[in-house]
Formats: structure tokens, sequence, C-alpha cells
């Protein structure tokens, strides 16, 4: 009894969370049934953490993104400064001086001066995101192809040690079709990606920052009026956003151990799919960090399924819209059922409260 | 000259910078201007402008409309006019002989056809409540793999007479076809919202959709017709495009158009949140961007680097265009000027002057 | 009463883009007062509390709070110096929960400890009697109790002054006593409080001290109970007085009673309000009285289709029709004032004019577009009309005061020449002025035939203007009165005895 008057009273899931648990829920339904139509491939870890080691870029972007959009922005850029990243620390790296820790530092520049610039012109001279940004991917592929127009192959040895790195788990292998045990491989970028992830989802969750981005994307001008510095928070949004491009772009680099023109090339487009999958909405105010890995791994699943399943790879991309609009009308028909139900909800008589039942109220909670 | 001033006054910055466009042709050499005849058609640095940037001012058009309706912008209309022009392609090879009422025929299946996208993102915008650029991610991303399908390989090949004659110029008339198409098409916008009310309604829904709704206005079949009618101009920028090709590439036509439209609506001085609009503001702006690229082009610089001088061009003007600046430039003029004319004009004028505007 | 003053502005003055919002205003406040601030709008009420809040930075004129000189540039210092503040509109983040909206942007760790604020929020929530739960997302909790939230985040910031701008605007009378009485604690415990209001009444009941402004400019500071009231509105108005006791008001003919204009059986709509039967003939005034939520807003809305119709049916001149959207019931002749001016009524970025002729066109048709000629006499004529104080009608609505927005809005109504027009809450927050003027215009109205269903929380208003009034509560209709039956203490009485005993069993 007390169970579920527990349950009663506990308060609604937000906007945020319920999105999240969507996106989550479709998630790990289709993860099932993949796993029932192909137990070959989808049974074993690898193909999981394959999903993360060989798009840790892309979920680093959408991390990014996710700050910026549940602020209320958007930032196209950063398909085209991850790209631009991976030429310069190609170029850096094989020019003979280069070193590791100097291409990392390239890296966070690079996204650091692109994030910077970007909110300075968005927060403090008000200026529409879409075109600064739009700016900003011309002004990165401008770079990426004046720097180097060639595929630059890395060779150099230290970073070939680090690009063939792997964290061997040995328990969670399994036997190819010859009866020979192959352990599971993590590669570095997918322990990257389970850090940004820890680290920005916190973020956004318990620190003041975080809640201020929130407040931002949710009403800008209630936000100023509580006294919360509005563009210094737009501002760092951007700084983020690059900042993830940036680190998206070594991971990049160290996964595929080369520069090339077309790295990352549209990758905004797809990070834009995976946020909103996840739950973030575009209008700003309400997303789970959590959900951008979901988002990214729910479209790359269904590739792998279509992979599988043996379609033309031409028509992956027609698959992966009908998903999107699957997910979007999904997302659409739940929130308006739940504004009509709160329509209702918040105007039962007894919340045209007389003292007493006020006072009900609160003995009820 | 004063009320003409104010009326025009948010076609300042595009026109500006289309003067300023001008002046540095000029400088690089003074026959910017020059127009030469070729197999009785004309050709020059203007001609080019006004032919290379056809598709991208009836997309604008589009985009104009879409924006102050649903405060948001379509991303799909490369695609969707990659679709469109699947359609026409395939009526027109699949015919024995190549009339003008096969292309016409095959043009108003691609309208049809190019409704239908729109009719299909604006469905989602205006009764699922998606925004626009969430709808339109859905066609941007799936849409050239439907145009593949529809085209069932790569690049099939439009040669026949009457496609080229469209796509540049028809023995006799001295403009190419496309230029001709795009003063067609804005002059029938200009009918469009001179013979309705379609200015009225957009700018109410865009601007107060609820109480546009309470004044009898439905905002659902206005944001549904703004995209039907994105949709059309997605199919004749499509046909354009494709007649021009010669070919039907896929993966190519049009690609990323969408972030031309979009500036070109932004540097027609129209707001990218909806509401009041100017279509004469992103046909100019349209045609900037083209005498952009142009200008680029002609001034020789690395091909590499056109993006980057784009990117710092784009943003030096938004930073002009911005409304802090234009505030602090106000401020900073408001101090050089003497105190009573700033008096003068801060007083609230009473009903004064109610004549303004009549012999209009 | 000497001595002491916690906030002291000399010479402060504003100016905005075509508009001296404040000339050289001074304003004192002394600790443990409320200070009433009245005046009509565009008085400068609100740009002087936004110049104190630190939303707009003063042109001249020098601040001192508590002796110090200050210089704010962002709300963010002002909240910071102890000065806590609540709009009117509310202004708070519907994506947060109560807790985060109660305490973000004040605290300085870097850092949110959900639990203990939570606990905290829990708390003074309890302790202000506001029914909402800390973890509730704000967007769940209506309007009434947002701005409560509201309240409570300015009260909890141990602020030594506190601005209520209209607090009491979307609170019932219930909530207004616990508003007060939360006032006066905070009086005691010596916070300087600076009140805004329309409510003549609530400023004498509550206030130690009035500040009159007009036209930005300081009429003087007055100890309230030495000012009269009728000294007090005539300070606030200069010199337009009088008009009101002059109102006569129309009595329809009873000859053609027969066949009521429009006729609504068992209506109901979406936002609950229950089946109600309405009736009203021509030439007469009549109203929906009762408190804010009582369904006379929600009865309006759905006379006029503004929200969905769940039931009932709906005749005009005996016939029925089908009303089913807003343009249905305009073309029927039905017209209709939103309550919510600027969120239901003007188009803000359109012109003057364009405003006036907007509804008259889509009456007209899509394809039939006014010429500009002929939009800009229809606009004039009625800018004239009704004495629209604009530059021009070319000037975008939005840069017109409340008043001016309203009449714009009558205007748009009456160039359909409207059978029934339902005018909700047209004279709220606009200047005395004015509202005599709208209240004259509803009458001459009826005289001319038309008739007009008129709202208002002021019940003295609708007692001026109206032949009968209908009390709702509790979102039905719980009594009518006419004649000599109108009084505001039967209103009262009906409203406090109607519809008890529904939530006894």
């Amino acid at each position: 009894m007390a169970g579920v008057n527990a349950i009663k009273k506990k308060t609604r899931l937000s906007n945020s969370n319920l999105l999240f648990l969507i996106a989550a829920i479709i998630f790990v339904l289709m993860y099932l049934f993949a796993i029932i139509m192909y137990p070959g491939s989808f049974l074993q870890f690898q193909t999981f953490f394959d999903l993360f080691n060989l798009n840790a870029p892309l979920i680093i972007m959408t991390l990014g993104l996710c700050i910026v959009m549940i602020g209320g922005g958007i930032d196209i850029s950063i398909g085209a400064v991850c790209g631009l990243v991976t030429m310069a620390c190609a170029f850096f790296l094989e020019s003979g001086r280069g070193s590791i820790w100097g291409a990392i530092l390239i890296a966070l520049g690079i996204g650091i001066v692109f994030g910077i610039g970007q909110g300075y012109l968005i927060a403090y001279l008000e200026i529409q995101p879409f075109i600064i940004t739009l700016s900003g991917l011309f002004m990165a592929q401008g770079l990426l192809t004046t720097l180097h127009k060639d595929p630059i192959n890395v060779t150099m040895p230290d970073f070939v040690k680090l690009r063939d790195f792997e964290i061997v788990i040995n328990w969670l292998g399994t036997r190819n079709r010859l009866g020979v045990f192959i352990p599971c491989e993590i590669k570095p970028g997918t322990i990257i990606v389970v850090i940004l992830l820890v680290i920005l989802a916190s973020l956004m969750k318990w620190s003041r920052f975080g809640r201020n981005v929130y407040a931002v994307g949710g009403n800008a001008h209630s936000a100023n009026m509580l006294g919360i510095n509005v563009k210094r928070t737009m501002f760092i949004t951007y700084v983020i956003s690059g900042l993830t491009a940036g680190i998206a772009g070594f991971v990049y680099i160290m996964t595929t151990g080369a520069g090339n023109v077309g790295n990352a090339a549209g990758a905004e487009m797809k990070a834009i799919a995976s946020a909103i999958i996840g739950g973030t909405l575009l209008n700003g105010g309400v997303g789970n960090l959590l959900g951008a890995p979901i988002g990214t791994l729910t479209l790359l699943v269904i590739n792998e399924l279509i992979r599988a399943a043996g379609v033309q790879s031409n028509f992956q991309a027609m698959v992966s819209g009908l998903l999107l609009y699957f997910f979007i009308v999904l997302q659409s028909i739940i929130m308006s059922l739940r504004d009509k139900r709160e329509f209702t909800l918040a105007l039962p008589p007894w919340l045209r409260l007389s003292r007493k039942a006020q006072g009900e109220a609160l003995q009820h909670r | 000259m004063g009320r003409l001033m104010k009326r025009f006054s948010h076609l300042f910055l595009p026109l500006s910078v289309m003067v300023l466009l001008i002046i540095i042709n000029l400088v690089k050499g003074a026959d910017y201007f020059r127009i030469t005849m070729v197999n009785g058609a004309f050709y020059g640095n203007i001609p080019n402008i006004f032919f290379g940037a056809s598709e991208l001012v009836i997309l604008s058009i589009g985009m104009t409309l879409v924006t102050a309706a649903s405060r948001g912008q379509d991303i799909s209309i490369g695609e969707s006019a990659t679709i469109t022009s699947a359609v026409f392609v395939q009526y027109v090879l699949q015919a024995n002989e190549v009339t003008l009422l096969t292309i016409l025929v095959a043009f108003l299946l691609s309208s049809v056809v190019g409704l239908a996208l729109g009719a299909f993102n604006g469905t989602l915008v205006s009764i699922f409540k998606v925004q626009p650029m969430v709808a339109s991610l859905i066609l941007f991303t799936g849409g050239r793999s439907i145009a593949f399908m529809i085209d069932g390989k790569l690049s099939p090949i439009l040669a026949n007479d009457l496609s080229n004659k469209i796509g540049t110029v028809i023995p006799g008339i001295p403009i190419q076809t496309p230029i001709i198409l795009t003063v067609v098409f804005i002059a029938l916008t200009a009918v469009l919202f001179k013979t309705t009310n379609l200015r009225l309604y957009v700018e109410a829904v865009g601007i107060n959709p609820n109480a546009a709704r309470l004044n009898g206005i439905n905002p659902k079949k206005v944001i549904f017709l703004t995209f039907l009618i994105m949709g059309f101009c997605s199919a004749v920028a499509g046909f354009i495009a494709v007649n021009k090709a010669g070919r039907h590439d896929s993966v190519n036509l049009l690609k990323l158009i969408m972030m031309d439209a979009i500036l070109a609506v932004a540097i027609g001085g129209n707001s990218l949140n909806g509401g009041k609009f100017s279509i004469t503001g992103s046909i100019i702006g349209a045609y900037t961007i083209e005498m952009l690229n142009r200008t680029l082009l002609r001034l020789e610089i690395e091909p590499a680097m056109i993006k980057v001088f784009k990117a710092v061009f784009i943003i030096i003007l938004m930073v002009v265009a911005s409304p802090v600046v234009r505030a602090s430039i106000t401020k900073v003029v408001d101090k050089i000027r003497p105190a009573s004319v700033q008096r003068e004009g801060s007083v609230p004028l009473p009903i004064a002057n109610r004549v303004g505007k009549k012999e209009e | 009463m000497l001595g002491k003053t916690i906030l002291e502005m000399r010479g402060i003055s504003k100016s905005f883009p075509g508009v001296k919002a404040l000339d050289s205003v001074d304003f004192t406040l002394r600790p443990g007062e409320i200070h009433a601030l009245m005046g009509e709008n565009g008085a400068g009420k609100s740009t002087l509390i936004k110049v104190i809040a630190g939303v707009y930075e003063k042109d001249s004129g020098s601040i001192t709070l508590e002796g110090k000189p200050i210089h704010f540039k962002a709300p963010e210092e002002a909240q910071n110096n102890g000065i806590g503040t609540v709009y009117q509109e509310i202004m708070l983040c519907p994506n947060l929960t109560v807790a985060e909206n109660m305490y973000i942007g004040r605290s300085h760790s870097l850092l949110v400890n959900w639990k203990q604020m939570n606990e905290q929020a829990e708390r003074l929530l309890a302790s202000l009697n506001i029914p909402a739960r800390a973890t509730q997302e704000l967007s769940s909790c209506s309007l009434a109790v947002q701005q409560m939230i509201a309240i409570a985040r300015a009260v909890d910031m141990d602020c030594n002054i506190l601005i209520l701008d209209e607090p009491t605007s979307s609170l019932d009378e219930d909530e207004v006593h616990t508003l007060f009485a939360l006032m006066r604690e905070l009086k005691e415990r010596g916070v300087g409080i600076i009140f805004i209001t329309h409510f003549l009444e609530q400023a004498y009941e509550i206030s130690d001290r009035i500040t009159v402004l007009r036209n930005g400019k300081l009429v003087g500071e007055y100890e309230t109970i030495a000012l009269l009231q009728i000294e007090l509105i005539s300070k606030m108005l200069g010199n337009e007085l009088d008009d009101i006791t002059s109102l006569k008001k129309h009595e329809p003919d009873v000859s053609d009673v027969s066949i009521p204009v429009f006729e609504a059986i068992g209506l109901s709509s979406s936002a609950g309000v229950r089946p109600f039967d309405f009736t009203i003939q021509k030439g007469e005034v009549n109203g929906f009285a009762g408190l804010l939520g009582s369904g006379r807003s929600e009865s309006a809305r759905a006379i006029f289709t503004a929200d969905r119709v769940t039931g009932g049916e709906v005749r005009m001149k005996g016939k029925r029709v089908k009303i089913k959207t807003p343009l249905h019931a305009i073309t029927q002749g039905i017209g209709y004032l939103p309550e919510d001016r600027k969120g239901d009524g003007i188009i803000e970025d359109l012109s003057v004019r364009d405003n006036i002729i907007l509804t008259l066109q889509v009456l007209n048709g899509f394809f039939k577009p006014f010429s500009l000629k002929q939009a800009q006499e229809f606009a004039e004529e009625y800018i004239e009309r009704l004495n629209i104080k604009t530059p021009t009608a070319d000037t975008p609505i939005k840069s017109l005061s409340g008043g001016n927005q309203q009449k714009v809005i009558l205007a748009r109504w009456l160039l359909t020449h409207p059978e029934y027009l339902i005018l909700d809450e047209p004279t709220r927050g606009i200047d005395v002025g004015t509202k005599v003027e709208i209240q004259k215009l509803v009458i001459a109205l009826a005289h001319e035939g038309m008739s007009v269903t008129f709202i208002s929380s002021e019940i003295d208003e609708m007692l001026r203007t109206c032949s009968r009034l209908i009390v709702m509560k509790d979102r039905e209709i719980v009594g009518e009165l006419r004649g000599s039956q109108l009084t505001e203490s039967a209103v009262m009485n009906v409203i406090a005895k109607g519809g008890k005993n529904r939530w006894a069993d």
C-alpha cells in the first residue's frame, strides 16, 4: 500500500528524462532484435565494442553538440573542425618534428579557437548561430584544403604504436569459425568516450554551469532575470562544443591513422540526428547527455542491421531517414499527449485551492 | 525621400554588399561589366551571375516563406530537388521522342513530387509540431538515396535537344534560358503576393500564431502552405539544375545548397526566427552570394582558400549587421550629434503626423 | 519615521529610442516600509524598477544603496546586493524543477547540491503554503503557483529590498491575502518593499507610502493614510477624472427579447469549463463575474471556440450554427478580444494598420487583399475614432503603450462590425483614462445595438457597464444578477455561497 502510494506521489518524469528513457528502451529493444536475428555477430561483445571503437569521434561530437542544443543553440561546424584537426595533426606528426603531445595540443587548440570565435560572435554579438557556425564550417573546410589536399598517412612510430594500441579483455572473447579464440579489444577512443561522457554528463547534472545551460535553453530572458549570465553561459557551450570537436578530431586520427580531406565530412548532420534520437530537442532546454551515445548507437545499429541483411549500402541513408522519421514522430506524439494530459491535470477544481484543500495537499506529500 | 529610405532600409545590407563587390571587381579589372555576344546570346560576368544563381534565387524565395511562417529552415531542399529532378529525368528518358509536351509533362510530374515532399515536411512541422530543421533532416538524410533508387544507376545522361536548350540557350533569344525562367518565377511570385494575402498571413503566423488563430487564420494551414511552395520551388530548381548539367548526379546535384539559401535569407535582412520578411532582400541576397563566389574566383584566390574567404566575408557581414554592433554605432553617432537634435527626436510623437504614405 | 533610508534615487533619467521613459525622478525607500509605486501605464513605474533591478542602465542620476553609490549593469549584480525582484510576467524557466527555479542564479558554489536544495525548497514551499513539490517541473504548475514560486524565490534571498511588480494580477483573493501576510512579515524584519499595483484598494490595504509617477516624471511621495483615494486618482491622471461617475449604462430594449442574438446550450470546452447555458440579447451588455480561474475567461473562450469545444450547441438569432474554429465564429459575427493581449492579441512586429485590418482581411478572403489605400483608410478611420495615440499607421504596434495596443485590437474587431463582441479583461493593465474610454465605448456600442459580453477582474467596472451579470465559480455558473440586484456585495454573496455543496460529498 505504502509502495503504491509512493509511486503515485512520485514526481512525474521531466521531459528530458522521458525522452531519454524512450531512446534507451528503443535502443535496447533494437539491439535485442539484432541479437535474435543475427546472433552470430551481435551476440559478440566485440561487435558492441566496435560500435564504440569505430565511431568514438561521432559520439564525442554529439556530446558537445547536445550541450549547445540544450542551451538553445546549434553548431554545424563540428564535422569540419574535426576534419581540420585530423589533417592538422597528420601534417604535424609527419613534419618530422612532431610529437604526440604536440598533436594533442594542436587538436585542443584548434577546437578551442573555433569554439571561442564562434561563441563570442553568437553570444556577445547576438548573431544567429546557424550562420556563424556555417561560416565556421566553410572556414574549417577551407583551411583543411589549404593545409593539404592529399591524404597523409601518419607513419611516425610513436603514433603508430598509439594507433594500434588496444586494451585486450581476454575473458570477453569469442571463437571464430575456425575455433580460434579471439579476445575482445577496446580502443583508447572508447575509453575517451566513456571519460568524456561521465565528465560532461556530471557537468550538466551537478554543476552550476550545467543547470544554467538548461535554464538558458528553457527561457533565456527569464534566465537573465534570474541572475544568470546568459551570454557567458552560451559562450561556454560553444567553447565546449569546439573542444569536443577537437578531441573528436584527435580520436579520429588515432583510429584511422590518416589525415584526409573527406574526414568527418557531414558528421554534423549525423551528430544532429544522433542528438535528436537521443532525446535532445532543438528548441533547447530539454535533453540528457546520456542520450547522445544512445542516439548515435541506435543509428549505427540500424546501419549494421541493414548491412547484415545484405541491403545495398546506398539504401542505408534511406533507412536512417526512416528511423529518424519514426523517432521524430514518436517523440512528437508522446510530447503532445503529455501536454494534453497536463492541460487537464493542471485545471481540476482542487487546484483552485481553498486553504483547507491546500493543507490537505501539503499533508499528502 | 526619407520615406523611401525607410521603406527600403532592410535592403541596405544586401545592396551595400553588392556595391562593395562591384567596386572590388572593377578595381580588379575595368572590364567587369563587359558583355559579349557568343552564338547569339549574351555572356559575361553579369549574365553569368544571373545564370549561376537561378536555382539559388528560386530556392531562397521558398526558404524565405518557410522561415517566416515556421520560424525555422528546411534543410532538405537540395535533396528534394534531386528527387524531383530524378523523376523528371526518368520520365524524359522513357519517352521515345522528346517533345515539348514530354518535357512539360515531366516537369508537371516532378512538381507533383515536389509538392508531395513539401507536404511531407509540412505535415511534420504543422501537425506534429516538429522543428523544421529536424523535420527536414529526415529527407536530408534519406533523400539522395531515394533519388538514386529512382535513377536506378549512377548519373543517367539527359541528352536531348530540348533539355540542352532549357539548360543553356534557345537560338534566337539572346538571354540564357535559366535566367528567363528565374525572371518568370520571380514575376509569378510577385503576382502571388499581389493577388493574395499570403504576406499578411505568413507574417501574422510567424510573429504570433496564437493571435493569428484567434483572428481566423489557421496557422497549421499557413505553415503547410509555405512548405508546399517550398516543395514547388525545389521542383523548379531541380528542373533547371538537371537541364543545366545534362545529367542527373544524385550524389552531387545541388549539394548543400540549403546553406547558401539560408544565407541568402539572412543576408537579405530577414530574421531566421520568423516574422516579417522581404523576398526582395532574399533575392538580392542570393545574387550577392553568387557574385561573391564568382568574385573570389575572379580574384584568382587559390581554390582551396575560397571557402575561407567566403567565411570571413560572411562573418564580417553579419558582425556589421548585428544588433549589438548597430546599437553601439548608434550610441556613438548620438554622442557626436548636438544635444538639441537628439532631444527633438526623443520626444514621443503625439497624433500629429498621421498623413504619411497617403499618396500611395 | 525620519532618517534612515536603504535606497535613495536622485534625478534618475532613462530614454529609449523615441521616448523619455524617466525624467529626473527621485525615489526613496526606508527599511521596514511598504512603498506603493503608482501611476498610469507608461508613467515609468516599470522602467524605474528595472533600473533598480539592474535590467536597464540609467542615463543619468545617482542611486545610493545604504549610503553607498551603486551602478548595476546586470540583474545578477542587483541580486547580489540584496535586491529581489518579482516581475509581472513570470520570469522563471519552465523546464527546470520548482526547487531549481528558486535557487538558480543565486549560489556561488560550482556544484549543485540537489538533496539540500530540494529540502530547503520543500520547507520554504510549506511555510508559504504553496501547493507545489520541489522536484516537480515548473511547467506542470498553474500560473498562480508559478507566480507564488517567483515570490518565494525573492523572499528567500535575504534581500533588503523586495520589488513586486504587479504580483497580484494573476492571483485570486486567497492568494493575495497569503501574499499580503507575507509582505507584512517581511516588513517586520526590516525589508523595504516596493509594490506596484493597478488595484487602488490593495495599495491602501498594504502600503505605508505611495509614490506617484506620471509621464515619466515624479508627481510626489505621500503617506498613504494622509492621501484620499480621489486625490490619488487625480494625481495619477492629472485632471481627466469624473468621467467615471458620469457613466450611464444602457438598458436593452425589452421588446425584442424573444430571439436572443446568441444562445449556447450545454457548451463545454477542453479547458475544463462545465457545460453551461448562455444567452445574450441585442444591445445587451452582460458579464461573467467571478474570481480568477472561476471559468469566466474559459466560458468566453468556449463561445468563441478559442479552446476546443467538447460539447453543446450554439444558435445565432435562433438558428442553429456550427462553430468549430474561431474563423466560423468570426463569420457568424462574433468578435473576441482576448485576455492575454500580448500572447493572443497583438501581432507585435506588424504595423498598427495591419493589426487593425487583420480580421476584416481574413473575413474578406485569402484571394482578396485590400489595396494599401483602402487599408490605410480603414486604419485612419479607427485611429481617429478611438483616439489611438500612434505616430503613424505604419508604426509597429509593439512600440505603442498597453492602452493604445488594446484600442488597436478593439478597432480590429469593430472594423468587422460584429453583432456580438466579447471583451475579456479589456481594461487589464492599462491606464485609468483609457479604462474609462473603453467603458464608455462599450455602452455606446450597446446603444447602437451591438451585444457585448464584458469580463473584468474589477467588479465595480462590470457593475458600471453590465445590465446582467453571470456569476461563476469552480468552472460553472452559480448565479445570475440583474437590475437592482447588481451590487458588489450581492456578487460576493453569490460567489461565497454558490456551488459550495458540490465538493462536500
